[in-house]
């Protein structure tokens, strides 16, 4: 089957849907690839790459005409209608605010692929766009911030004195959130960040963020993998955090956006009391902006000196790299897709996520999709087994308490039981005892301190140094007794073996230990 | 009668070798002091022998050139076997070898016990205790080295045997050799010693037959101290402190490392000792439970994934060792350290047949020490690895471990792998473990299997890294 490629048409777009990487790819799986001539020119894609990854570059016709075509920004229902009919659509739709679109993909018996809906398993996850945009945008939102901060993001010690680092306070740790925290934190800021899923704040402070916590704002741990929304008690307490928060901070990033709807975080009001300079970034924008005063689209400056940035585009900003991995994206669906990699789509509507993001096929509607359940904390692990029982630190406690009472009553009981062997045996066996005791703990001390990873020459040494037992038979050698120097013989040969066995194999071993060179 | 000088000279040179034997341990607690180390043990065996040798020929009852003739002799054969078997042994089969040399010394020490017991006239008590001992301990490492180095080289199947009433079989061979005991000190002769000797020959071979393949580490420690504690009987009826010296520091130093391998593997020393793993636990065998599909992936894959990593650890277990593996991934490492990657070894204590296996298999595949970790040094570093490798490991990297207190293998402490943001398994097929236990690592949304002969495929995989990504790009993008 033949992919196309088209150029993307809406104003100022500078993303494509496959790259000459990903295009070798699409071709690796069987597929013919078009490409229209320009498609990747704003992404700085030559079409010469394109050719040379295996690609034909042709019109805009020749594109439409393909079995299967594939973009970024959603379709108008014009270009639907340039599909071929039975044709398959994959790109990033909202089916159920424009219905007219599922209208033209049944006029054109279309196969509509929704890349927006693609479920937060797993497996699903090398195909989720919205994560690939959300991380771009995390990233490149914390870099626009830095534009237009007067100041430098790390705290700096020069001669003529020093400067603090920039606080960074972010809302939201979902991708986006975690990628503006992972970038805010390499510039050297003070990150800060707050998350309404208590779940997630390990992995904020897993980024060398500080999680900032409200206790009454902390919900439950969510079952599908977004933030739900929050209850008034919870939203006052929050409100009252991200005052606090955002007052301190010279930059504030706000992330929240469940399912395409951006609640408010930051009202007029605490932008009213934020320091001159100080720049919100609100990745939200798209959803209509979390912040109050935000202009979805574009970078404001308020009355009292804070920059806001709602730029929806922030994707597009970095187009060579959104698109290498949009397209990545979009090979990986193609993989689950294309099961013969023979280049022949096969749709297999049981699979949970080839039924998520299917919006028609077939001349049928098949939109909205039966919701997935997920979850991005383990699942409660159903087990009737009963519970391990967990030792409290008293138990715990008493428990170490106990073993070293046994410890000293046996050592005790040792003691004595040596100082009676002691003091009835002859006294040739007391001085040797004494040795016993003595060099064996020496010994102890001496084999903790080996290295674990010299424990196998470790163990051929002391086979070697056992072999001194030799010394007991060459003594007995000089006997006039046959049998005893029969024995002796015997016994002399086999503990020379281990004397030179033992010795030569840990020599051997020894030696191969190389560092680095 | 000699000049009592010589004796004095002897005993010096006994404390010098004894000195130096400790010297020879102390020096293994690093790999750059390992080497003199060495050294010093052999120049302490050198001065014990001259020594001995000089003692020996003072000693004689007969002509001292029939002596000096036979300690020629037995050293000469000793020499040239010991050299030759110590030259051409391969890492791999260094457990076989260092059991039989475990073997020599209990035989070694029955003999000289006779020996003893045939030379001394006037024995005392005291003495006979010994020489009773001394060859008990002496019989048991023997046969039990044996059947260890049997079950090692695979000359013997190493599913344990388990006798019905085992335990007591072992606890009557005791109770039997402390009448005989009894019977040898109040009226000596040589029937309750060699009866004592056959039985001891019966419980070694009987303690070792019951223990299982993987509890090997443990065995081999224990023969190691057993080894040790023969030795020092021997110097006790010999009354020579430099084999007691040395008896005692090879007796503890197994007795630790057999504590070690116990740890690792979260088991009771006697557990081990008693023998037959994994037949108690089976009854909560955790098949029936679905974990869910793997993922597989592929050698071109994985190749792009490390190349576009920067922080790799390899987790290699004995099937590396077993599919002799060791070789293509120290190319594999060295390949990818040239890239600028971050490549370590994470070693489990009883990721082989013997404490500190994996390192020597390691050293010997030139991969440099200084990368290779143990558990506990990596442990932390895990979470901040892009890509963890595990190559021919499995219950050593299973989750079920600190996860599943239900798990056969519960609280036995692993490298947790799993924390990495990739997991690639290397592996030949689905089936479990030493402990026959699942692992539901494979089963982890950031695992991805790869199926094979692991030798090849890390062949491959080390041949499509060091091609470059440039070369690549028409082919594969």
């Amino acid at each position: 089957m033949r992919i196309g490629i088209p150029r993307e048409e809406q104003a100022g777009e500078t993303l494509v849907s496959a790259t000459p990487k990903t295009t070798a790819k699409l071709i690796q799986l069987g597929y013919d690839v078009v490409v229209q001539a320009g498609a990747g020119a704003a992404a700085k894609f030559p079409d010469a790459d394109y050719v040379a990854a295996g690609a034909t570059v042709g019109s805009s016709e020749q594109v439409w005409a393909a079995d299967i075509v594939t973009k970024v920004n959603e379709p108008t229902p014009a270009e639907v209608a340039r599909l071929a009919d039975g044709a398959i659509l994959i790109d990033r739709m909202t089916p159920t605010e424009h219905p007219e679109l599922i209208e033209a993909l049944l006029a054109r018996r279309a196969t509509g692929l929704n890349l927006l809906a693609i479920p937060r398993i797993s497996r699903a996850q090398s195909m989720d766009v919205l994560s690939t945009m959300s991380n771009i945008a995390g990233y490149r939102g914390v870099i626009d911030a830095a534009e237009s901060y007067g100041g430098m993001f790390a705290g700096q010690v020069t001669a003529a004195g020093k400067t603090q680092p920039a606080t960074v306070f972010i809302i939201g740790a979902g991708v986006a959130g975690l990628a503006a925290i992972g970038a805010a934190v390499s510039l050297g800021a003070q990150v800060r960040a707050f998350d309404v899923r208590p779940e997630v704040g390990e992995q904020i402070e897993s980024m060398g963020a500080v999680f900032v916590q409200a206790a009454a704002a902390q919900q439950q741990v969510s079952s599908d993998g977004y933030a739900q929304k929050l209850t008034e008690d919870q939203e006052a307490a929050t409100a009252r955090m991200y005052a606090e928060e955002s007052a301190k901070a010279d930059i504030v990033i706000t992330t929240a956006l469940v399912r395409g709807w951006a609640p408010t975080t930051i009202t007029a009001d605490m932008v009213a009391k934020m320091k001159p300079g100080s720049v919100i970034v609100d990745l939200a924008a798209v959803g209509g902006g979390n912040c109050e005063a935000t202009v979805p689209g574009e970078k404001i400056v308020t009355d009292n000196g804070v920059t806001i940035i709602g730029f929806k585009d922030l994707t597009s900003r970095m187009p060579a790299h959104t698109s290498q991995l949009y397209g990545t994206n979009v090979v990986n669906l193609l993989k689950l897709l294309t099961p013969g990699k023979d280049g022949q789509l096969v749709l297999d509507l049981d699979d949970v996520v080839q039924r998520a993001i299917t919006v028609t096929h077939d001349g049928q509607v098949l939109w909205p999709p039966p919701p997935v359940q997920v979850s991005a904390a383990p699942k409660p692990v159903a087990d009737d087994r009963p519970a391990p029982h967990v030792p409290t630190a008293a138990e715990l406690a008493e428990k170490e308490r106990r073993r070293q009472q046994r410890l000293y009553a046996w050592f005790g009981v040792a003691a004595v039981l040596v100082g009676l062997a002691i003091t009835f045996s002859p006294d040739s066996f007391q001085g040797y005892f004494t040795v016993f005791v003595l060099a064996v703990f020496v010994g102890f001390y001496v084999i903790t301190n080996v290295s674990a990873s010299l424990h196998t020459p470790l163990m051929a040494q002391t086979n070697a140094i056992s072999g001194i037992i030799l010394v007991g038979a060459l003594l007995q050698l000089g006997s006039t007794n046959p049998v005893v120097v029969v024995l002796a013989f015997i016994a002399a040969t086999v503990a020379s073996i281990n004397i030179f066995g033992g010795f030569a194999v840990a020599g051997r071993m020894i030696s191969m230990f190389r560092k680095d060179a | 009668m000699v000049d009592e000088r010589w004796y004095s000279l002897v005993q010096a040179a006994y404390v010098i070798a004894g000195v130096l034997f400790i010297l020879s341990l102390a020096g293994l607690a690093h790999q750059k002091s390992a080497k003199a180390g060495n050294t010093a043990g052999k120049i302490g065996m050198g001065l014990a022998l001259a020594a001995t040798v000089l003692l020996a020929l003072l000693n004689s009852e007969q002509t001292t050139a029939v002596t000096a003739a036979l300690i020629a002799a037995a050293l000469l054969i000793g020499a040239v076997i010991g050299t030759i078997a110590a030259r051409r042994v391969e890492m791999t089969q260094m457990p076989q070898m260092i059991a039989i040399l475990h073997s020599f010394v209990g035989l070694a020490a029955v003999l000289v016990g006779f020996n003893s017991y045939l030379t001394e006239q006037h024995a005392d008590a005291v003495h006979l205790v010994e020489v009773f001992l001394g060859v008990f301990i002496g019989a048991v490492t023997f046969t039990g080295s044996i059947i260890a180095y049997l079950k090692l080289s695979a000359k013997m199947k190493s599913a344990p045997l388990t006798l019905p009433a085992r335990n007591l079989l072992n606890l009557l061979i005791l109770i039997v050799s402390a009448g005989l005991l009894a019977w040898f000190v109040a009226a000596p002769s040589l029937v309750p010693l060699l009866i004592m000797t056959v039985l001891a020959l019966l419980l070694g071979l009987h303690l070792v037959a019951a223990i299982g393949g993987g509890d090997m580490p443990v065995v081999v420690s224990m023969l190691n101290s057993y080894s040790g504690w023969a030795a020092a009987a021997a110097g006790f009826m010999l009354s020579n402190n430099l084999l007691i010296i040395t008896g005692a520091l090879v007796g503890s130093s197994g007795a630790i490392l057999s504590y070690i391998m116990c740890k690792a593997m979260n088991r009771k020393f006697t557990a081990v000792i008693l023998g037959g793993f994994g037949t108690e636990a089976k009854a909560t065998s955790t098949s029936d439970v679905d974990y869910g599909e793997h993922r597989e992936t592929t050698t071109g894959d994985l190749a792009e994934l490390l190349r576009e990593s920067q922080t790799v650890v390899i987790a290699p277990g004995y099937g590396m060792a077993v599919a002799k593996a060791q070789y293509p991934v120290a190319d594999l490492t060295s390949k990818l350290r040239a890239m600028g990657k971050d490549v370590k070894f994470a070693v489990h204590p009883v990721a082989g047949r013997l404490p500190g296996h994996m390192n020597v298999l390691l050293a010997e595949a030139r991969v440099p020490y200084d990368i290779v970790l143990e558990m506990d040094e990596i442990q932390d570093e895990l979470p901040d690895t892009d890509v963890v490798l595990v190559i021919g490991a499995n219950d050593t990297v299973n989750p079920a471990a600190a996860e599943d207190p239900g798990s056969p293998i519960a609280g036995m402490p692993v490298l947790q792998v799993w924390e990495a943001k990739h997991v690639v398994v290397f592996k030949r097929s689905m089936a479990t473990g030493y402990a026959g236990v699942q692992n539901p690592l494979f089963f982890r949304e950031n695992t991805a299997m790869l199926f094979g002969d692991a030798k090849d495929q890390v062949e491959e995989l080390a041949h499509l890294v060091g091609v470059s990504a440039h070369e690549m790009a028409p082919v594969q993008g």
